[in-house]
Parts: structure tokens; sequence; C-alpha cells
């Protein structure tokens, strides 16, 4: 194994996807909460949302960088580890490649603009303004970059015959039947994760005893997002499932352990396989959940994973990181539901010290579901690069060196994981939000 | 003809990166020398100012020229991809440490004398590894064997082209930044440190055009083919030292030091489209060509239509960019508020 390119590709690149995936979910996530947060200000005339921007923006733009220079590595490390792979994706989907391009130099200038502004218009709406190109430039990156994960996993836009693809046709390859479902799951997702990890910080505050109003309403506008988009989340996860259904079945029955194809097919939670029997021992089932879950139906037939050769079964272990995923799915938006119901209605106290901690949970649970779909969705692909074309071992580098190059990234990603907590605490303890919020005047 | 059209935009991009990359490598290696000789007050701040609005924009122009490459000629994925692993890969590691630790001092809490020589001495290594790729174009050292690619690492790190064209990126990374913030420093009307950038610009000058008359005489030896088509082509060269002659005239005498910067700008277009244009129609030499490697014309003219939308979009934010920071007298000399 530790000579074998194959492995170790896959391992480096999971490595790197895995940590560039946590810096762009917040990257799309949380210019989002800043752009709201500021208008709100603006419009209402309330200098505390402004400063919840400002403090915002100037977080984000340390996990920015950190995304960017991960976002760089694998941009590069595709075409390094998968130099095939790339030789075929720069022939079929390279257009949504290019155009994310454009996306980022997009963000970028105006990131740029935003953060080195805030006082210098007369008008702050002018000011204001400024942030809807980041929320659409990273959300255009997310949109263009998932299109070509869609595309490894239902490749279209193209005849192949004889080693060679002819009829290409750019836009079909962009908008295959997985785009849909995919963007839009990620993209709420990263509204869901940004939203939970802001609610979070202020939550945090709230229960080491702060009382300014100032983080009840960072708290208060964060979890509507939080709410909104956990049920959307929710929605086209289920929607995510029915194109598996149609499309790539095998990884949904991978996922499900469902292994005969048959009607009214149950929904597995947890459980045990014992992997010669196909028998699984524990767990919870829900009669007819999976049916539902495929097509809508209690009695609709699902295809079980003994239609397909069992060398292109994917792991199956990727079943816990999907039952990982729902209920963290359940869990979050039950939270944000039960503060929300609690803050309408006063007979509850809605900044109980449970329902606090519950928040802040939410925050790192999220990000774990954010990686845990992508596992699900990654190794349900294997063996396939590009589902039904090429394999992943055809597609590998042949470099014997990829060992010394797992390691020297490794240390890499260490090294800022470490540092980028310990920067942005040393960041926010050294300007604490109260001085300034006694020292801000009022610019409006 | 979609070809000429790919490359063309690409090298455009590659020229815009070797021009804001320049300044931005550059002044991470000068602010660290003020750092440690005590001249910060000078030239830190303008640095400072210039830098942190644009740094994130530099970046993108290497992705841009790197995703575009692949589209355009798929080929170059595998060639360069399968051959590159490690040096590509350090560059990478170096691009990373560079650009995260800029944040962490800028944005960050605390000054630190190692975030600061991180970020000026991988300035100068990021340059220099990645023009390695260019000295990789001209062939020779890429071995195809039993349907795989390798790099022949050893070649490479004996051959005196290779090194020549690595010192010509350092001194030319340092030379580019100088006369910017030559520029940059009169707007500011901050007399230490355009005094200061002035010298630096002139000493960096003779090293510039040294070795670049070193890289021709290596080439001459290492691939006589390109050489013959560079010698046929000298105009364009002859122009290129003209206009840095100017350029070096002008910052002596200290007048028209915007005119200055762009004389350098423009200096270097001669000698890099000079270049571009003679290498062709290799990439990869002898492996791949524009002709025979290019894409299916689909993706190829779906590219060219996404990139002049894209334009359309870019123009006009990288022109408001410019005007807010760095044509903004008022902005460049410390204050806050916009006119
Ligand atoms: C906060 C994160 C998060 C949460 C709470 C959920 N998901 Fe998810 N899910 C993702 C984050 C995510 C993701 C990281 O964004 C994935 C990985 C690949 C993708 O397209 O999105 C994903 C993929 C993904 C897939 C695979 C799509 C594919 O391979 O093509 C399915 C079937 C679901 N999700 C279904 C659900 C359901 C039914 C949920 C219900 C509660 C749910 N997800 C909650
Ligand atoms: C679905 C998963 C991904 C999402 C949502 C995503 C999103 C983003 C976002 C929003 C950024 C901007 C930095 C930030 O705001 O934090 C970014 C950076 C970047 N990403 Fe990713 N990305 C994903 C996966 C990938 C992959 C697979 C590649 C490789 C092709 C990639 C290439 C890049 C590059 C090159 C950058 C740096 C761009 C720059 O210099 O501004 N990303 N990504
Ligand atoms: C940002 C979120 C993402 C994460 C966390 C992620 C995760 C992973 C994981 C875990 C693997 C290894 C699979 C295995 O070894 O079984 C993998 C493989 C891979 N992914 Fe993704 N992925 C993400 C997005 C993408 C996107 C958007 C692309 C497309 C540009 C992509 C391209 C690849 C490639 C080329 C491989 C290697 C081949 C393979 O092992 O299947 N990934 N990714």
């Amino acid at each position: 194994m530790i000579d074998d390119p194959v492995i170790l590709s896959r391992i480096l690149t999971y490595a790197t996807l895995g940590f560039h995936a946590i810096f762009a979910t917040v990257g799309v996530g949380i210019p989002v909460y800043i752009c709201l947060s500021e208008y709100i200000g603006i419009k209402r005339k309330d200098s505390h949302y402004i400063l919840l921007a400002k403090r915002w923006a100037r977080g984000y733009t340390i996990l920015v960088a950190v995304g960017v220079v991960t976002g760089t590595i694998i941009a590069f490390q595709l075409s390094l580890l998968w130099p095939t792979f790339m030789e075929n994706a720069g022939q079929l989907i390279a257009l949504p490649l290019f155009m994310e391009t454009f996306a980022f130099f997009f963000e970028a200038i105006f990131l740029g603009i935003y953060l080195y502004t805030w006082d210098r218009f007369k008008r702050p709406i002018y000011h204001w303004l400024l942030s809807l190109p980041i929320v659409l430039g990273s959300t255009a990156s997310a949109f263009f970059i998932t299109s070509v994960n869609g595309f490894m996993n239902t490749p279209r836009g193209f005849i192949y015959s004889e080693g060679a693809f002819t009829n290409i046709q750019p836009l079909v390859a962009m908008f295959n039947p997985a785009m849909p479902s995919k963007v839009s799951h990620v993209i709420t997702t990263a509204y869901l994760t940004g939203a939970f990890i802001l609610a979070a910080i202020a939550a945090f505050h709230i229960l080491r005893g702060k009382t300014h109003v100032y983080y009840k309403k960072a708290l208060h506008l964060t979890m509507i997002g939080c709410f909104i988009f956990s049920i959307a989340t929710v929605v086209n996860g289920d929607i995510s499932g029915k194109f598996l259904a149609a499309y790539q079945p095998e990884k949904l029955a991978a996922a499900e352990w469902h292994f005969e194809t048959e009607d009214r097919a149950t929904l597995l939670l947890g459980g045990i396989l014992d992997p010669d029997e196909q028998e699984v021992k524990f767990g919870i089932r829900l009669p007819y959940a999976l049916s539902i879950l495929a097509f809508n139906r209690p009695t609709a037939e699902v295809i079980g994973l003994n239609e397909f050769p069992e060398e292109q079964w994917p792991p199956l272990f990727i079943h816990y990181f999907f039952n990982l995923m729902v209920v963290i799915g359940m869990y979050l938006a039950g939270v944000a539901f039960v503060y929300l119901v609690f803050y309408y209605f006063n007979r509850f106290n809605s900044l109980h010290p449970w329902l606090l901690r519950a928040i802040i949970l939410g925050a790192p649970l999220a990000m774990l579901s954010i990686e845990a779909g992508w596992i699900m969705a990654e190794v349900g692909r294997q063996p396939w690069i590009m589902r039904g074309f090429l394999t992943v071992a055809e597609a590998a580098t042949t470099s014997g060196h990829v060992l010394e190059m797992l390691i020297l990234f490794s240390l890499l990603y260490i090294a800022l994981g470490l540092l980028v907590p310990a920067i942005l605490i040393r960041l926010f303890s050294k300007r604490n939000a109260e001085t300034e919020l006694e020292k801000q005047h009022v610019i409006l | 003809m979609i070809e000429t059209i790919g490359i063309t935009v690409l090298w455009i991009f590659l020229y815009g990166y070797l021009i804001v990359g320049s300044i931005d490598f550059g002044a991470g290696f000068y602010s660290f020398y003020a750092k440690i000789t005590k001249k910060e007050h000078t030239i830190r701040k303008v640095i400072d100012r210039y830098l942190s609005p644009v740094w994130e924009v530099t970046n993108v122009f290497l992705i841009f020229f790197m995703v575009g490459l692949i589209g355009f000629f798929p080929a170059t994925a595998y060639y360069y991809g399968t051959a590159l692993l490690v040096p590509g890969s350090v560059a990478l590691v170096l691009l990373a440490i560079r650009g995260s630790f800029y944040a962490f001092a800028n944005y960050g809490a605390r000054e630190s004398n190692i975030y600061l020589f991180l970020y000026g001495i991988t300035g100068l290594l990021i340059p220099a590894s990645l023009t390695t790729v260019l000295t990789i174009s001209e062939g020779g050292f890429i071995a195809e064997e039993g349907g795989t690619v390798r790099l022949l690492l050893g070649e490479l790190f004996v051959n005196p082209y290779s090194w020549i064209v690595v010192l010509l990126a350092i001194v030319s990374v340092l030379f580019i930044s100088a006369s910017f913030l030559t520029y940059y420093a009169a707007r500011a009307d901050d007399h230490g440190a355009y005094s200061l950038m002035r010298n630096f610009s002139l000493i960096w000058s003779g090293p510039t055009i040294l070795m670049s008359f070193l890289v021709f005489l290596t080439l001459s030896t290492h691939n006589p083919e390109h050489f013959q088509r560079m010698v046929e082509e000298s105009w364009i060269f002859l122009l290129s030292l003209v206009t840095f002659l100017a350029a070096v005239w002008l910052i002596y005498i200290g007048k028209n030091l915007g005119l200055a910067f762009c004389l350098v700008a423009l200096q270097y277009a001669f000698a890099f489209f000079g270049y571009g244009a003679t290498h062709l129609p290799y990439i990869l030499y002898p492996h791949i060509t524009i002709t025979a490697n290019v894409t299916n014309a689909e993706m190829g003219i779906t590219l060219i239509i996404a990139f002049i939308a894209g334009l359309l979009l870019l123009v006009p934010s990288l022109f408001l960019l410019m005007r807010l920071f760095i044509f903004n007298a008022d902005y460049v000399r410390g204050s806050n508020q916009l006119s």
C-alpha cells in the first residue's frame, strides 16, 4: 500500500479536499450573513449590526485566505495526481472549471475592495452593494465546481467510441443530471453550516455570561438562517436520495445495505453488517421509508446491490456516513425549530443554557456532516472516477513519489489547522466586542 | 484558429501574473528587508497599502492560466501533471505558506518576524520554482518510456540554462517590484521610501539585463532551434532593450515614474511575447504542440465565448479596484475618506 500510487493518491486527495471543504464551506456560507447584517444595520440605523458585519468579515478574511491556498493546491493537485482524469476532463468539462476561475476573480476583487472601504463612502449603502458580488462570487464558485463533481457521477454530453470522445456538448456536460440536486444541496448546506458557526459563537458568549444585546441580535439573525436552511437541506437531501435512486442506484443501495431488489423497502439506521450472509444485526428499521426516500411512494421498488457485479460495489462503510449526515440534519433542524418556538412564545426562555449548548454543539456537527456527506458521495462513486468510463486506478499518476508528497502536505495541513484557530482566537480576544461597541461612533 | 486564440489568451494572463506577481513577491522581500534593517516606517506602510487589497487577485491569475491551459490543451495535464508531481508540490506548499501567512500577519493579531521571514523568502523561491516549468518546456528534461512520463531531475540540476533562468526570475522580480514601488512611494509623497526603492531599482537593473543575455547564450546550446527563431525575430528583443534603457533613465533622473514603470512593463511584455511567439508551435518541446493537442472545436469555442463574457465582468471590476486603491491619490497617501 505504501508504494501503490493509486491508494496514496486517493489518500492525498482525501486530505486536501477534506481540508479545503471546511474552508470552502465557510467561505460560501458566511458572506451571506455579513451581507444581511450590514443591510439590516443600515436600514434600521442600528450600529450593532454594522459591527457584527465588520467582525464577521474580519474572521472571514483569515478563513478565506486558507480557502484560497487550499483551493489553489487542489486545483493543481488534480492534474498532478490524476493526470489521465484531467486530460479527459479538459476535453469534456473544462467549461465550468474555467468559469469557476472567473467567479474567484470576481469575488477576490470585491473582497479586497469591501474590506478596505468601510468608512470611505458617504452613503453606507454603496459599501453594502460591494458585498453582493462576494456572495454571488463564492456561491457561483460552489455552483461551478459542484457541477464538475456532478459530471464525475453522471458523465454526459459526449459520445465515446474506440477510445476517443466525439460529439462533445459542453453545456450538456455541465448541466448533467446530478447537477441540480447536488448544487442545491451543497449550497444550502454551506449556508446552514455558516449560520450554525456564527450562531454558536454568539451562543457561546451568552452562555459565558455576556449580556449585551449585541449577542442576542447576532444569535437571532443567524438562528433564522439556521432554520430556513436546515429545512431546505432536509428537502433537497431527500431530492438527492431520489436522484441516486434514479441515476446511481448502486450508491444508494450501498449506503443503505440494500442487497435485494424489492418493493416496500425499509430504511436502516446504524447496525452491524455480516458481509458474507448480507445480514444486519441491531440497527433501527423504518418500514417503507427507503421506498419513500427513493421514489416518494411506500410501495416503490428499490434496486438492490446484488444487481451489480461485486467488483463495482462501492465500499459498504458509507452506510455510517450517510446515517450520520441524516441524523445530524434532523438534529440541526430540530434545534433551530425549538429556538424559534421558544423565541416567539414568551412562555419559554429562548436563551436557556441547555438550548445554547445544543446550538454550540450544532456547529461542529454541521461541519462533521459536510465531511460525512462528501465521503458518502465520493467514496460511494468508487471504483469510478468518471462513472462508467474511467476508474480511479486508471486515472492515477504513475509517479513513485506520492508518499513523500502525502507527508509534505499532511504537515502543511496540520500546521494550518493548528494556526488558524489560534490566530482567530487571538484576533478576537485582543479586540473584544464590548470595547469596540463603546468606541464605535455612530457612522450612520 | 482556436489554438491561436487560446494560447494568446493564456499567454496574456501569464504575463499578467508575471507583472502583478512580481510586484507582490518582491514587495514581500522588501518588506522583510525593511523589518530587519529597521527601515520599517518608510517602506512597510507603502507596501501594505498596495498589497493588502490585491493579493488574492494576484493568485487568481495563476489559477486562471492553469485551468485555461488544461481547458484549451488537455494533453498538457497528462505530461506536465505526471512529470511535475514533486516540483509542483513544492511550489504549491510555498504558495500556501505565503498566502496564509500573509493573511495571518496582516489581519491576525501579532506582528511576527517568522511570518515576515516566510513571507519574504517564499517571494523569491516561488518565482524560482515556477519558472522551472518554462525551462522544462524547452525539452530535454522529460523522458517518455514504456507509456509513462518521467522528469529528469538530475539533468535539470546540472543544466546551466535552468540555473540562469532561475536567476533571471529572481532579479526580475526584484527589479519589477522596485520600479513599481518607486512610483507608488513617489505618489504617496513618502521620500524615505522613494529614495530607498529608487536605489533598489537601479541596483537590480544591471543584473536583469545581464541575465537576459546569458539566457540567450545558454539557450543557443540547449535548444538551437528555438534560439534560431529568436534571432530571426530579434527586433522585438531590441525593442525590449530600448524600453529598458528608457525606463532606467527615467528612474535615474527621478521623473515621470509612472511612465517608467509602464516602460518596465513593456520591456517585459516585448521579451515575454517574443519568447512565447518563437516558442510556438511547441508547448512542451517536442511532445506537445498547439496544433496537434488543441481541444475539440466545441469545447474550444465554448471556452472562448465564456472568456469574452467573463472579461465583460472582470474589466470593469478591475478598473474599480485600480481606481480605488492604486490610482487614488488620497488612498495612496493614507487618507481614508473617499473623494
Ligand atoms: C450540513 C451538512 C449536511 C446535512 C445536514 C445533510 N447533508 Fe446530505 N450532503 C451534504 C451535506 C449535508 C454535502 C456535503 O453537501 C453532500 C456531499 C456531496 C453533495 O453533493 O453534498 C451531501 C450529499 C448527500 C447525498 C448524496 C448525493 C450524491 O452522492 O449524489 C444524499 C443522498 C444526501 N446528502 C441526503 C441527505 C439527507 C436525506 C439529509 C437529511 C437530513 C442530509 N443529506 C443532510
Ligand atoms: C464542492 C466543494 C467546493 C466548494 C464549495 C468550493 C468553494 C470554494 C470557495 C468559496 C473558494 C473561495 C475561497 C473562499 O471564499 O473560502 C474556493 C477556493 C478555491 N477552490 Fe474550492 N470549492 C470546492 C472544491 C474545490 C475543488 C474540487 C477544486 C479544484 C478544482 C477547487 C478549487 C479552488 C481554487 C483553485 C480556489 C482558490 C481560488 C482563489 O485563488 O481565489 N475547489 N473554493
Ligand atoms: C469539497 C468537498 C469534497 C470532499 C470532502 C471530497 C472528498 C473526497 C474523498 C474522501 C475522496 C476519496 C475517495 C476514495 O478514496 O474512496 C475523493 C476523491 C476524489 N474527488 Fe472528491 N471531494 C470533494 C469535492 C470534489 C469535487 C467538487 C471534485 C471535482 C472537481 C472532486 C474530485 C475528486 C477526485 C478527482 C477524486 C479522486 C478519485 C477518487 O478517489 O474518486 N471532489 N474526494
